[in-house]
């Protein structure tokens, strides 16, 4: 089957791309843009690895035809820190100890991200509720939610940068 | 088998391409279509999608709400008219699978999952459908039994909007804060002069889709609801159920609980 054109903005950089009909957003972020923070872990959207921003809204790049963000502006783990400097919550994961094997990393940081665009004062049910679609198998979560908490702190300005 | 991608300019176009290919499925938010998809569960052509068709709305007039079938789990959550809902729509998935299902796609999930379905089910909704040629709107509980009409699609729910404290729900799963049903129950148990009038109750996860519990219906309906009618409808809580074991609870397990939850629902505790 022929390729299929897409023109769409990830991490505020247009691309334009042919793409394989009905692939999915994943495989073009990761295979087509070498942008391989975002993971394909399951493909059945149950363990959260592929999670990306499209217009600021979370999606699971492994249930989303590419062809559907035609347009749209995509936001991957590689976004967050595209100024060089670590976004807080990248710092938070990586100074609480909340990345261990790191599959789920870039999934829980960006579901954690669009809490605090939206809640920057969550509480802990909160934070639970954001990385409820997020599977890790190292941490027991309890580390990752005190790093978005923590991250959270420093971002209303309540905690100073280390 | 190659999967291209259809976007349609209007929903005549959608239902026209779903006609002309047998192997396309009408895409809502794919978080049970790409799915099966990707497991190789299901072999599909074309994925027909609904973006941009104008079926992600909700209005209401009439004491009526109409919920288009693109209109996502996280677009109930943001309509405090729907409140009532948002327990529902709360316990399906984390955000990201709630900011993609889709209302038009429940009403196709299989047990456990589905929750939508039945809470619709106990609000007595009508379903919006529409095929290449005939637009109609249709009682769910038939449209349940018959949904995978070829070349037919859901544009809408609609029903008319419960009494203050009318609709109950309850959900039980394994995995917390969310999990696919072990069981579900939706009530609309509306009290007139203290006794129940307009009784409607609807499981999740005790049938292959969801299904009314009309013995218990019966049951309850022109009586209080005191202790020795919730007896009563506690003891046929598993009339006309034919729950499946699964990874989530025994066919066994579920039989055994339903009359449990089914007492709490009622008793509202």
């Amino acid at each position: 089957m022929a390729r299929v054109p897409l023109q769409f903005t990830v991490n505020g950089r247009e691309q334009a791309e042919f793409i394989e009909p009905g692939a999915m957003l994943v495989d073009v972020i990761r295979d087509k843009l070498g942008l391989t923070a975002t993971k394909n872990g399951c493909s059945q959207g149950t363990c959260g690895a592929c999670t990306v921003l499209v217009d600021g809204e979370l999606r699971l790049s492994c249930l989303t035809p590419a062809q559907r963000v035609e347009g749209r502006l995509v936001e991957t783990l590689e976004g967050l820190a595209a100024s060089g400097e670590m976004h807080p919550l990248q710092r938070a994961f990586s100074e609480g100890f909340a990345v261990q094997c790191g599959f789920c990393t870039s999934g829980m940081i960006l579901a954690a991200k669009w809490l605090l665009d939206r809640n920057p004062s969550p509480t802990r049910a909160d934070v639970i509720d954001a990385i409820s679609g997020n599977i890790c198998r190292c941490t027991g979560y309890q580390s990752i939610v005190e790093a978005i908490l923590s991250a959270a702190a420093e971002m209303r300005g309540e905690k100073a940068v280390s | 088998m190659p999967l291209s991608v259809v976007r349609p300019d209007s929903v005549k176009a959608a239902a026209v391409a779903l006609a002309a290919d047998g192997a396309a499925q009408f895409l809502g938010g794919g978080t049970l279509l790409v799915r099966a998809h990707n497991s190789g569960n299901l072999l599909i052509g074309a994925l027909v999608l609904c973006d941009g068709l104008g079926l992600g709305g909700i209005r209401f007039a009439g004491g009526r709400a109409k919920i288009g079938a693109a209109a996502t789990m996280a677009a109930i959550l943001a309509e405090p008219r729907l409140s009532f809902l948002h327990p529902v729509a709360r316990e399906i998935g984390g955000p990201a699978v709630r900011a993609m299902a889709t209302v038009g796609g429940n009403l196709f999930a299989r047990a456990p999952f589905g929750d939508i379905a039945v809470a619709l089910l106990a609000l007595g909704a009508d379903v919006a459908v529409e095929d290449a040629k005939t637009s109609e709107t249709v009682d769910l509980e038939p449209f349940l039994k018959d949904r995978r009409k070829p070349g037919r699609i859901v544009t809408g729910v609609s029903f008319a909007l419960p009494p203050e404290d009318a609709f109950r729900f309850v959900k039980v799963t394994r995995k917390r804060p969310h999990g696919a049903s072990v069981l579900a129950i939706a009530a609309m148990l509306p009290l007139e002069g203290g006794k129940v009038k307009g009784a409607r109750v609807a499981y999740g996860a005790m049938a292959p889709t969801a299904i009314r519990a009309p013995v218990v219906e019966k049951v309850l309906e022109g009586n209080a609801l005191d202790a020795a009618a919730i007896e009563k409808a506690v003891e046929v809580a598993g009339e006309g159920t034919e729950p499946s074991s699964d990874p989530y609870a025994s066919a066994w397990y579920r039989s055994s609980v339903l009359p449990v939850h089914l007492a709490r629902l009622l008793r509202g505790s």
